[in-house]
């Protein structure tokens, strides 16, 4: 990491459910433009960590942070209690497990975000709903039918439809959680490279049940277990050489 | 690697490639040991023999080969798995080379036992004895995955080594003393650098140990860098 610009750095982070403690003194460096990848067995708390960089667990009561994620360059604490949620989920976006378009047109699902933002003219939100959707690599698929409906479009298209409406407000961080998950082997391909392309312009953190995914993909990865992280290193040597026998355990399938 | 795959038939096929390269190792030996037999006896019958089950190292070879490729291929293996399997990949080329490495010692005992004995062999026994020793360590070593008795093969292929020159230096004095010489000489001189072969081929699977273990790559290292 000594060699990396740092994105978002997280320091002691502590997170609870209620009383329930879900991460445990997560202490992680986000490197900028780079594919930071965070796997473990269910219930580890990767999602929870994923979630915590745009405040999703706010729409919950009684759900608490302590520590901090600074997000560079202005070194913003956004786990902090004073956090507008809605301008970090400006700059850190998300795309979730299951495509979850609006049941609106595929030009308004992508305009969704700028005009919350207040982008009001035609043609401004004419080019960013453009700029989007060819960023997210589905620009030729729905360019004929920008005003039918988004459901119309198929699993793994729809799923390039949700990371374009993610991108139409130009974040600096992309959180994916199980971005492939209920997509086809063809699909899924398509958004891995769509993966690669995104890091040239933006950091990207993904959470993945599937290990060659995170291999694939990722410029680094987390191995988290039970609320605490194990391990974290450079991707190639946490799935040739890992440090900790819990990560061996578990990449190379002799968990529980 | 105590503890066992969740998928059973996944630890079967790892388990199958150590028994392999295992099988493989003892064939390997035994051809070994056959053809400095072969030599020293001047057993023609046993060289041909040892020559003609060559074609069982290759078979095996190519079988651990294939079951390895299925192993990449359908399981995806990763850490320590993924190690083993490029360790088993690269280790059973040596022990195919050191199966040719015998089958030429037996080339040349054919050769020789069709003139006189040059001279009685003390120093060849010896060094095949101690290649022999080094390729059962280093494969105790991967089977165990021992990387201190890797760490000692390594060491042990000097003694090889000056054995070998050795033998050069005192046959060189036969070839000079006496021209007639130089024909056997020669091929005596080839089977001690056949034995000097099958000890490097040795060391390689030994530092090939040391890389499945530790993950730690120490080929092409000079001695003084290793423990830094």
């Amino acid at each position: 990491m000594v060699d990396e610009k740092i994105k978002a750095e997280v320091r002691n982070l502590n997170f609870y459910y209620g009383s329930v403690k879900a991460l445990k003194d997560i202490n992680l460096n986000i490197a900028e433009k780079k594919v930071t990848a965070l796997i473990g067995p269910s219930g580890c708390g990767k999602t929870t960590y994923l979630r915590c960089f745009n405040r999703m667990h706010d729409l919950y009561p009684n759900n608490r942070y302590e520590g901090e994620i600074i997000l560079h360059p202005d070194a913003l604490n956004i786990a902090g209690p004073d956090i507008d949620p809605i301008e970090v989920r400006m700059r850190i976006s998300m795309v979730f497990q299951r495509p979850n378009p609006f049941p609106k047109s595929i030009y308004e699902n992508v305009a969704y975000g700028p005009k919350v933002r207040g982008i009001r003219r035609r043609s401004e939100l004419d080019e960013r709903v453009e700029k989007s959707l060819r960023g997210a690599a589905i620009w030729e698929e729905a360019k004929d039918r920008l005003h039918d409906l988004a459901f119309n479009l198929s699993g793994g298209q729809q799923q390039r439809l949700c990371i374009a409406r993610a991108l139409a407000t130009d974040p600096e961080i992309l959180l994916f959680d199980e971005p492939t998950s209920a997509l086809d082997p063809i699909a899924t391909a398509k958004i891995e490279e769509l993966i690669l392309e995104l890091k040239k312009e933006v950091t990207i953190l993904i959470v993945t049940h599937n290990m060659q995914q995170a291999a694939r993909v990722s410029d680094y990865t987390a191995f988290m277990y039970i609320g605490e992280l194990i391990e974290f290193d450079k991707t190639e040597k946490v799935f040739t050489v890992p440090s900790h026998k819990l990560t061996e355990d578990y990449i190379t399938g002799r968990f529980g | 690697m105590s503890e066992t795959h969740i998928i059973k038939q996944y630890e079967e096929e790892l388990r199958l490639i150590k028994e392999k390269v295992l099988r493989l190792g003892g064939l390997v030996e035994e051809g070994i040991a056959n053809s400095i037999k072969a030599l020293v006896e001047r057993d023609t019958q046993l060289a041909e023999s040892t020559i003609e089950n060559d074609h069982v190292v290759n078979g095996l070879e190519v079988e651990i080969d294939e079951l390895c490729l299925k192993v990449l291929a359908l399981r995806q293996p990763a850490a320590s798995d993924l190690r083993l399997i490029t360790t088993a990949i690269k280790i059973i080329t040596d022990l195919e080379r050191i199966g040719d490495m015998a089958v030429n010692v037996c080339e040349r005992v054919l050769e020789l036992n069709e003139e006189a004995p040059l001279k009685p062999y003390i120093d060849i026994p010896r060094m095949a004895e101690a290649a022999q020793r080094m390729l059962k360590e280093s494969l105790d070593a991967f089977v165990n995955g021992d990387t201190d008795l890797a760490t000692r093969v390594l060491a042990e292929d000097d003694f090889v080594d000056d054995l070998n020159r050795q033998i050069f230096r005192e046959l060189l004095t036969f070839m000079m003393e006496d021209p007639n010489t130089i024909s056997r000489a020669m091929k005596i001189l080839f089977i001690s650098k056949y034995l000097e072969r099958i000890a490097d081929h040795a060391t390689n699977i030994a530092e090939m140990v040391v890389f499945m273990v530790k993950g730690k790559v120490i080929r092409h290292i000079k001695p003084q860098q290793e423990n830094p």
